[in-house]
């Protein structure tokens, strides 16, 4: 195990040069808005990252409530194998589907959320559960301050402002509140049953997040705003720079959830011999 | 051209600052260890 | 208590009712609550409208975002006493060991909140009305609703919010740092709802609809899962 960490590290650093290379001398400068476009190769591999750990979170947060409960556990477990299965459907059935998505992409993203949600029931025990949803909401708060950095850094050359209130920058701004107040939580919490307290927050943010989107879609057809960033399609070799940067970050935020991971189940192991230490003292109080 | 440095510079002293304080806290970490190995 | 013990425990709508009367009661003799929110909600309306003080037309604008913003402050400080009664005299662990369902505990405090809230937003609005000279250019009727919605909307992820910063430092900050992201799709809803009511320009229904989705939703979100924050020693 140890001596895979450094070999990583060396093939993440040197993913991490390519893909910056790419983005900054070989992918193809865009017509209208010049070399700043290329933001964009940092900017949005660092949201989906973002996102992939919240939700990872989520998971985590979701079966550490469920667990100990088999009744709840087993509805659970249908439940998600009831959404992998309708997407799947969905995929194939619904015409024409959202701009953006193609069948094949809506089937495996159900398939991966149930192999994510059984992958990490079977490796993980309830601690260890815990233990992976602090790490991820954490690095996911990182990634997050990225994008929340980047984006305006984006919008303000391009398009005149600093910041507006579309549905994709104001959901990630919610997003990064909620987390923060679950980082909040855990360090100010007292009591014995934190992974609990937290547990419940996370899920309470992701029942916020489409409601959030929602009401934000509901603001802006009521007062249209400046649009940052539109759909449309992209550029195959833009898509290409895009593809390996997320993947060099996907890597990087691997090993960073992995340290974290370590020093966690460490920091964990030291308190709790601490702990045995301080009641063990002879002179100590029982 | 200049945002387009800062955003990556900016990307970059944000990951640095987190890895610096994951090092401080093993470095905080091993203290407490070999202290509880003394025991 | 004694009311509980007369009303069979397995009764949830018994228990419920009874606990909100003994809170309503409680607070009724001694008034500690209310007395410091109404003047609290006072200060606020006045620190408001030394800030801004604007014509009748742009009032309309901004009203709606002042309004809400002022309940908002003022329930925070009603949320934070909800269970600092109840911690003062142990009888949290009491309700634990009840066969009462947690649930129904946590409905009559959310009840309790609700009503505290509301008689508050009632005594400030005929202040924030005369301040700012308010009048409404689109269906008055419909601020009900959403007051009514919006209100709940607050008071449950509150309750629930405050019951998890009991178990923590710095207990009274927590809870708005805890609620706060999570309100912001109700409060935009709020906000926006009640600004359309004021100029008369919008309709408010899309947004009476989202807050509705939003109590329904985080209400069932607050009876699954309080039980587990009931029993987080």
């Amino acid at each position: 195990m140890k001596r895979v960490f450094p070999i990583l590290g060396l093939l993440t650093a040197v993913l991490l040069s390519y893909a910056l290379y790419e983005a900054l001398v070989a992918a193809p400068t865009e017509q209208t808005m010049g070399n700043v476009q290329r933001i964009f190769y940092y900017h949005v591999p660092s949201a989906w990252t973002a996102f992939l750990l919240f939700f990872i979170n989520f998971v985590c947060s979701i079966q550490y409530l469920v667990r100990p409960n088999p009744v709840a556990d087993k509805l659970t477990n249908w439940t998600v194998i009831a959404i992998a299965i309708a997407a799947c459907i969905a995929a194939f059935v619904i015409r024409p589907l959202p701009e953006g998505m193609e069948p094949s992409s809506v089937a495996t993203t159900g398939l991966a959320i149930a192999g994510l949600y059984f992958l990490i029931k079977k490796c993980f025990s309830q601690t260890r559960t815990d233990a992976l949803a602090v790490v991820t909401a954490e690095v996911g708060v990182v990634f997050c301050t990225v994008v929340l950095v980047t984006g305006p850094l984006w919008a303000r050359p391009v398009w005149g402002i600093w910041w507006t209130w579309d549905v994709r920058l104001t959901s990630t701004l919610v997003l990064w509140l909620i987390y923060i107040s679950y980082l909040m939580l855990r360090r100010f919490s007292t009591s014995g049953q934190t992974p609990v307290l937290a547990a419940a927050l996370a899920v309470f943010g992701a029942l916020d997040v489409p409601l959030v989107y929602f009401s934000i879609w509901i603001f802006r057809t009521q007062h249209p705003q400046p649009v940052i960033g539109g759909g449309g399609s992209i550029d195959p070799r833009m898509l290409h720079v895009l593809l390996i940067n997320w993947l060099a970050f996907l890597f990087f935020a691997g090993l960073v959830c992995w340290s974290r991971y370590r020093l966690e189940i460490l920091q964990r192991e030291v308190e709790e011999t601490q702990a045995l230490e301080a009641m063990l003292e002879p002179g100590s109080r029982r | 051209m200049n945002f387009l440095y800062a955003a990556y510079a900016a990307t970059w002293i944000i990951h640095i600052v987190y890895l610096g304080t994951l090092v401080r806290r093993y470095q905080r970490l091993s203290r407490e260890i070999d202290e509880l190995k003394k025991k | 208590m004694s009311e509980s013990a007369r009303v069979p425990s397995s009764v949830p709508s018994g228990v419920t009712g009874a606990t909100l009367a003994k809170d309503l009661r409680l607070e009724w003799r001694s008034k500690d609550a209310l007395n410091s929110m109404l003047f609290f909600s006072l200060l606020v309306v006045v620190v408001f409208s030394f800030s801004f003080d604007p014509n009748a037309e742009e009032s309309r604008q901004i009203a709606g975002g002042l309004v809400w913003v002022a309940f908002l402050f003022a329930a925070v400080v009603a949320l934070n006493q909800t269970w600092a009664r109840e911690l003062r005299n142990h009888v949290l662990d009491a309700y634990r060991v009840s066969p009462a369902p947690a649930n129904s505990l946590f409905m009559a405090k959310a009840l309790g909140n609700f009503v505290f809230v509301v008689v508050l937003e009632v005594l400030m609005t005929p202040l924030f009305i005369m301040f700012y000279k308010l009048r409404a250019l689109g269906p008055a009727w419909q601020l009900i609703p959403v007051a009514a919605l919006g209100t709940w909307a607050l008071v449950v992820n509150g309750t629930f919010f405050a019951a998890i910063s009991l178990r923590t430092r710095s207990r009274e900050i927590m809870l708005p740092l805890l609620l706060f992201p999570l309100s912001i799709p109700a409060l935009l809803a709020m906000v926006n709802a009640t600004t359309a009511i004021l100029t008369g320009e919008l309709s408010a229904k899309f947004w009476i609809v989202l807050l509705t989705t939003y109590d329904v939703v985080f209400t069932i979100a607050c009876l699954l899962l309080f039980e587990l924050v009931l029993n987080a020693e």
